[in-house]
């Protein structure tokens, strides 16, 4: 393994930042660290790095129990998220730095140097300042200084929060390539669920400081291993209905469920899994296009069902032709999968209101 | 001084060293002197720090720190008004200028206006005319303090001025207010806290001033002697008790004043936020 | 008393004319007077001692500050200088390190602390060791019988000079600290950098201007404090007399010679002032820089 993470928790005075947390992370593997802000995972980034000390569990790097190892032994590279590039320094300086620490030969930090800048593509930049660079070369000289001493593990914090959008695109195409040539362990926090899925081989979702769920972006978004993992990751349409003798109800629709469960629950599906037709015979239920969006390539539909339910989809462009759907259109449709994804017994909070809203920040992403 | 785990190294270091220079080097003189006080009786103290010539003293150094003070509040205003809001040639240059009190000696400060002050100086001579004494007199104990403690309502101003929303201003203009009602109802408040503290701070400075005014004081008992100056001469007189008694009125009266700066200075950062 | 130490960022101020500007005649009105009571009060005096100085010619001049006393107190004042201001800025390091870069409680109260040699009056700052160390004092007994000299000889006088000048670098150094937070120290810790390498690569390169400009402000006032090394003095000619106290001896001696080698001599230290100004304004821009530069990449980072 090369970062282990056993029972680790972290106290602010008070406030409980991190809460038991367990994970690993074998040799070579790029991993995200998900959740929202605020939710610890940054924490827990600085606590493997040995920037903050964890108030109980233990921390492993290559199998070495580091608790005890100052942040200055650890041998790891970390990139902070405001890059913290020595502003007195050329980048040519900035990258030998940890070099001349080490106290390495002048001529093996010269090739050192030379082979980092060229493999981040920051040639002719040697000479510059930190604030004489554009963000995203700034960003590159900052994983290169975090690379150059061969750390056994590449920490990034928010690696792609301080860019662009335009120029995030192309940073993490390039630190997929970057990992794949150097194959170091790399462990980056990220609150963005979209870059996680595109980034990383395994997603570790932390939020509220306790640990959701790790798993392959395939893994967290076909298989949520909870109701908070299901929503954060992509978008879901999420109906709050009524369970009597193993059938949810809500508006006309009809969702069997396997146990036994009687009461309130809630019910998941994507829009992915929402089926849409002109032929009014082809499903079940009876919708109205109430609203198209253009998301460019990819459409958001707004199905208001006749019992004022709304339900949303997606398609591509295409298929919407091809169906020769229209706003104010009416449709049959059915639900292919869908998900229990919580009930209980006691009666439901009374804001939860009849008509399906979706929650804003649901609403966006995929 | 209990500090949560930081992954910054010395902190146990220089914390202690600071403490340990401020310790020696302030608080144990300071806290010598207040012990040597306190072993005096109360009566002793009373009768010491006020005799008739220290209540002349106090009078004096109260009175002329605090027309010196005004005085600086009121052209400092100005200054740094002009600094901020208009340009003109040498602007940088005069703005430079003002920094002249913090950087001359006092000594100098004071050799100088008393040569300036006196009855055939530059400044003296048209002075005789009208009957006043500029050197040797309780107005130039005033002149002297006007000059050391020019800068700091020019300096405490400034960044407030600059920082001001001229947006404000321009509101009031165009809600139909005159210049010099805007200046009056809406510029002129929100400069208050900054001109107090530059005020006070102006007034604690005066307050302890020793080099200038001796030089341009005629130094008499009961007239033109300010308080440190009668430190001076009790310690001369080998009248510790007596020095000490004063020094510690004196010393508690800074203490008080760096108090009301720091809580002026919340008010002021209060303020522009 | 920090409005010693704040200096204004000067943003560009608008040259056009706006709406709700004054006139222009009350605009140059305002103008005269600032100028007029900068020029009467500061720029005058300074003159002053340079025209005093040279009132008996330039051969007198130089003959005044040959005079073996006053060579004797320009050494002086060099010696407390360098040990008093190295002292203070090795101290405003370390407490712009431990105020800067940590927190912890009780700090508003530490900040206070450093700036109470600034509020006590220069006469109070000599006399409180004069209480400790004078014949009278609580080690006058002991120090007499082994015969140590600290008042009325130079460890009395440079610890005087000390105290004043305790706050110069710490004040400098602290905002400048603050404002360039952790994270460079943090990246060097990273990187295997101990301590004291993070200090010297890092956080001295990139506060240097603040050091320096502490430093400037620090010996101003060490070469030219009066009051209190005046109590622990003595004011022996040729022994305890720095060049302040040889201006005030010279200035209260009879002889207009005497007077005008005062001036002489006060020109030195005027010239001093002259330099530190000029150095302080390079030093101000600068550092506004340097400010530029430290918000900057906190704006980058948001």
């Amino acid at each position: 393994m090369s970062i282990e993470l056993r029972n680790v928790a972290k106290q602010f005075g008070a406030v409980i930042a991190v809460r038991g947390v367990s994970f690993s992370i074998g040799h070579g593997e790029l991993v995200a660290l998900l959740g929202p802000s605020g939710g610890g995972k940054t924490t827990v980034l600085r606590m493997i790095a040995g920037l903050e000390m964890p108030s109980s569990g233990d921390i492993f790097i290559q199998n070495q129990r580091v608790n005890d190892v100052s942040v200055r032994h650890r041998n790891i590279g970390f990139v902070f998220q405001s890059y913290a590039l020595f502003k007195t320094m050329t980048v040519f300086k900035n990258i030998a730095f940890g070099l001349k620490i080490k106290k390495w030969a002048k001529s093996d930090i010269d090739f050192r140097v030379a082979e980092l800048m060229n493999l981040l593509e920051l040639n002719g930049l040697e000479k510059r300042y930190p604030h004489q660079l554009s963000g995203g070369q700034r960003q590159r000289v900052a994983i290169a200084r975090a690379l150059a001493s061969k750390p056994s593990v590449l920490l990034l914090d928010e690696p792609f929060g301080a860019v662009d959008a335009k120029i995030r695109q192309e940073l993490r195409e390039w630190l997929v390539r970057l990992h794949h040539d150097l194959n170091v362990t790399t462990l980056f926090v990220t609150h963005d669920q979209e870059e996680a899925m595109e980034v990383a081989d395994r997603i570790v979702i932390i939020a509220k400081g306790t640990l959701e769920q790790i798993g392959t972006p395939r893994e967290v978004y076909e298989q949520p291993s909870n109701e908070y993992v299901a929503r954060f990751i992509g978008v879901m349409n999420v109906l709050e209905a009524n369970v009597t003798s193993g059938i949810a109800r809500v508006g006309e629709m009809e969702f069997p469920t396997s146990s036994a469960l009687d009461g309130p629950a809630r019910i998941g599906f994507r829009p992915y899994d929402v089926q849409v037709s002109t032929d009014l015979a082809c499903y079940r239920y009876r919708a109205v296009i109430k609203h198209t969006f253009f998301l460019g390539i990819m459409l958001r539909l707004e199905l208001e069902m006749n019992s004022g339910l709304v339900i949303r989809t997606r398609m591509t462009k295409e298929e919407y032709s091809q169906l020769g759907l229209d706003d104010g259109k009416e449709v049959s449709l059915q639900i292919r999968k869908y998900r229990v994804l919580a009930s209980q017994s006691g009666p439901l909070s009374s804001e939860v209101a009849y008509t399906y809203q979706m929650p804003p920040t649901i609403a966006e992403g995929i | 001084m209990s500090q949560h785990f930081n992954a910054m190294p010395g902190f146990r270091r220089t914390m202690g060293f600071t403490l340990f220079y401020l310790g020696v080097l302030v608080l144990l003189p300071i806290g010598g002197m207040i012990f040597k006080v306190f072993q005096l009786s109360w009566g002793d103290f009373w009768a010491h720090a006020t005799t008739p010539r220290a209540l002349a003293a106090y009078r004096l150094s109260f009175g002329a720190s605090f027309l010196a003070a005004f005085v600086n509040a009121i052209f400092g205003t100005l200054l740094a008004w002009v600094l901020v809001r208009y340009s003109f040639p040498g602007k940088r240059f005069v703005d430079a200028l003002v920094d002249i009190p913090f950087a001359l000696p006092t000594a100098v400060a004071g050799l100088t206006l008393a040569n300036l002050f006196s009855p055939n100086g530059w400044l003296g001579q048209f002075l005789v005319p009208l009957g006043i004494k500029g050197a040797y007199s309780q107005l130039a104990v005033v002149l002297a303090l006007i000059f050391v403690s020019l800068p700091f309502v020019v300096r405490t101003l400034q960044p407030v001025l600059e920082q001001m929303e001229r947006e404000v201003e321009e509101a009031a203009a165009t809600l139909g207010a005159s210049r010099f009602r805007t200046f009056i109802s809406v510029v002129a408040p929100s400069l208050l806290p900054a001109v107090l503290t530059g005020f006070v701070l102006s007034f604690a400075r005066a307050l302890g001033e020793y080099g200038s005014v001796i030089f341009i004081s005629s130094n008499m008992q009961y007239k033109t002697e300010i308080a440190p100056l009668l430190i001076v001469s009790l310690l001369e007189q080998f009248e510790y008790s007596a020095a000490m008694s004063i020094a510690v009125v004196l010393l508690v009266i800074s203490i008080l004043l760096l108090a009301a700066i720091n809580l002026l200075e919340r008010w002021v950062s209060h303020f522009h936020r | 008393m920090a409005g010693l130490t704040t200096r204004p960022l000067r943003g560009d101020t608008a040259k056009s004319q706006r709406g709700s500007e004054e006139t222009p005649f009350i605009k140059w009105l305002l103008i005269c007077i600032a100028l007029g009571f900068v020029g009467v009060f500061l720029v005058l005096p300074l003159i002053n001692v340079f025209y005093q100085a040279f009132h008996n010619g330039i051969g007198f001049y130089f003959e005044s500050l040959r005079e073996p006393d006053t060579l004797s107190a320009i050494q002086l004042t060099l010696v407390i200088t360098l040990i008093a201001v190295p002292m203070n800025a090795f101290f405003g390091m370390a407490a712009a390190w431990a105020v800067a870069k940590f927190e912890f409680r009780g700090k508003a109260l530490l900040i206070t602390l450093i700036d109470l040699p600034f509020a006590v009056s220069p006469v109070v700052a000599g006399l409180v060791f004069v209480v400790w160390f004078g014949r009278q004092g609580f080690l006058g007994n002991w120090l007499d019988a082994h015969d140590i000299h600290i008042i009325f000889a130079l460890p009395g006088m440079l610890l005087a000079t000390t105290f004043v000048t305790v706050p110069f670098v710490a004040r400098e150094l602290i905002p400048l600290m603050q404002a360039n937070g952790t994270d460079q120290e943090q990246a060097a810790l990273t990187l295997g950098a101990n301590g004291w390498q993070t200090f010297w690569y890092v956080t001295l390169p990139s506060s240097k201007w603040g050091l320096i400009y502490g430093i400037i402000l620090c010996n101003a006032r060490a070469m030219g404090e009066f009051g209190a090394v005046s109590v622990v003095s003595g004011a022996i000619a040729g022994q305890t007399e720095t060049i302040p106290l040889r201006v005030d001896k010279l200035f209260h001696s009879a002889t207009s010679a005497a007077g005008v080698a005062s001036f002489a001599v006060a020109s030195l230290l005027a010239l001093l002032a002259l330099l530190t100004l000029v150095i302080k304004s390079y030093l101000e821009w600068r550092t506004e820089r340097a400010y530029a530069l430290a918000q900057r990449s906190e704006s980058n980072s948001a």
